[in-house]
């Protein structure tokens, strides 16, 4: 087995193992995702209305609670230090930890999604774009994530710092994939919200990786 | 392992700055095959810092550490192929297995099965090998530790203060490990209080390169 799998299948059982964070994740944005109908009234075109922007806004926030399982619990237990003298290069391993962070949040979400949808009314015509659209934009949050999460490893209050980091780089993501949504509604091509998605998923991954991998070695000095 | 024979693991010059403090400076060292180093020197003398400098974790301020002759900065991924460094870290989580953890160790660093259960054996934790590590005493978390050198092959080995916690029969299977390390050509550096009984090592105490004190 190549180290990138033997870390991918670690990653995984530690993070669904008793105790792993990946359910919780989940439960907060079921969570969020109710409040808005508790807060907002039972009112179905209300719901429908910002649904969209509710299900991004809500999925952005769990994977952004969720950014400090990456790195963290290694960094505290020298895990990633002894990690970084292995002899696979820095930027597989934080590619295989973003690929384990993606399939216990970012996929998760996705499947959720249309769930929470139908609680929300959204428009059926817009279930698929929906789907889509975060099948291709969340890897761009677990890539974007886990460069934030390696830069504020040293700091004090890095859960406040990454929200801070991160979130600013989240808005296109934000933007294309309501955009993407609210284009199915009104029966226009959602092909171009779709493809900016998948760009942006394609332009962070083999950017995102070495700069994470430049900010772990910083934080290891 | 085939080893060339060779000018063998090289320092020359180096200097290392933790934050404001230059922690020593104009230090040498050199290692052939089958060598053991031990790295002594008071609190703060810059152990540590030396064993992350010959992992190539971090750069030294000053001068430069070779294998046969090419800086190991310079090939990082292949030298971080021929070490082992142990730190003062466990590397350990608390919910996943002795065994399991061996056996991930070994497979991001070259090491099979066989070698997983022999390094098992030789560190005495074959009855401990289902257990969780949560379950295990300081001494038998070191001795896991210790186990991933003999869980894949690598010809250098950088131990931090290896001993720490180990009881005798901890320490012996220690000592058997390293000599039988280097016996196969096999090279270590380690740094320790404790003095330990390795047969004609070499001797560094750091303390002998602190810069002195601005007069």
């Amino acid at each position: 087995m190549t180290a990138f799998a033997t870390l991918l299948r670690r990653d995984l059982r530690l993070a669904l193992g008793q105790g792993g964070d990946a359910a919780s994740v989940l439960a907060f944005f079921v969570l969020a995702v109710i409040l808005f109908p508790l807060g907002l009234g039972p009112e179905p075109l209300l719901l429908a209305r910002i649904a969209a922007g509710i299900l991004w806004v809500t999925a952005l926030l769990a994977a952004l609670l969720s950014l400090d399982q990456i790195f963290l619990a290694d960094y505290q237990d020298g895990s990633l230090e002894a990690l970084a003298v292995m002899p696979a290069a820095l930027e597989t391993q934080i590619l295989a930890k973003v690929l384990a962070h993606w399939l216990v949040t970012g996929l998760p979400l996705t499947l959720l999604a249309p769930l929470l949808a139908f609680m929300l009314h959204l428009d059926h015509a817009a279930y698929g774009t929906l789907i889509l659209g975060m099948a291709l934009g969340t890897p761009a949050l677990s890539l974007i994530g886990a460069m934030g999460a390696s830069l504020t490893l040293g700091a004090r209050r890095g859960g406040v710092l990454i929200s801070l980091l991160v979130l600013p780089l989240y808005i296109p993501v934000l933007i294309f994939g309501t955009a993407g949504v609210e284009a199915a509604i009104a029966g226009l091509p959602v092909r171009p919200h779709l493809l900016l998605l998948a760009a942006l998923t394609a332009a962070a991954l083999p950017l995102c990786p070495p700069a994470a991998a430049a900010a772990l070695r910083q934080a290891l000095e | 392992m085939a080893m060339e024979p060779s000018p063998g693991f090289t320092g020359i010059g180096l200097a290392c700055r933790r934050g404001e403090r230059l922690v020593f400076r104009g230090l040498d060292f050199t290692l052939r095959d089958g060598g053991a180093l031990i790295l002594t020197g008071t609190n703060g003398s810059g152990k540590s810092s030396l064993l992350r400098l010959m992992a190539g974790l971090g750069r030294a301020e000053a001068g430069a550490i070779t294998w046969n002759g090419e800086e190991i900065i310079a090939e990082s991924a292949a030298h971080r192929a021929r070490i082992h460094f142990i730190g003062h870290q466990d590397a350990l989580k608390p919910r996943q297995g002795v065994r399991e953890t061996l056996a991930f160790w070994a497979g991001m660093h070259g090491g099979n099965e066989t070698l997983v259960e022999e390094a098992l054996r030789r560190f005495r934790l074959g009855d401990l090998a289902p257990l969780p590590c949560r379950y295990l005493s300081q001494g038998q978390r070191r001795r896991l530790v210790l186990a991933r050198l003999l869980a894949s092959p690598a010809p250098l080995w950088l131990l931090d203060e290896p001993a720490t916690a180990l009881d005798q029969n901890g320490i012996a299977d220690l000592l058997a490990a390293i000599a039988a390390h280097r016996q196969s050509g096999g090279r270590v550096v380690l740094s320790t209080h404790q003095s330990l009984a390795i047969e004609d090592a070499a001797t560094l105490l750091l303390d002998r390169f602190a810069p002195r004190a601005a007069a």
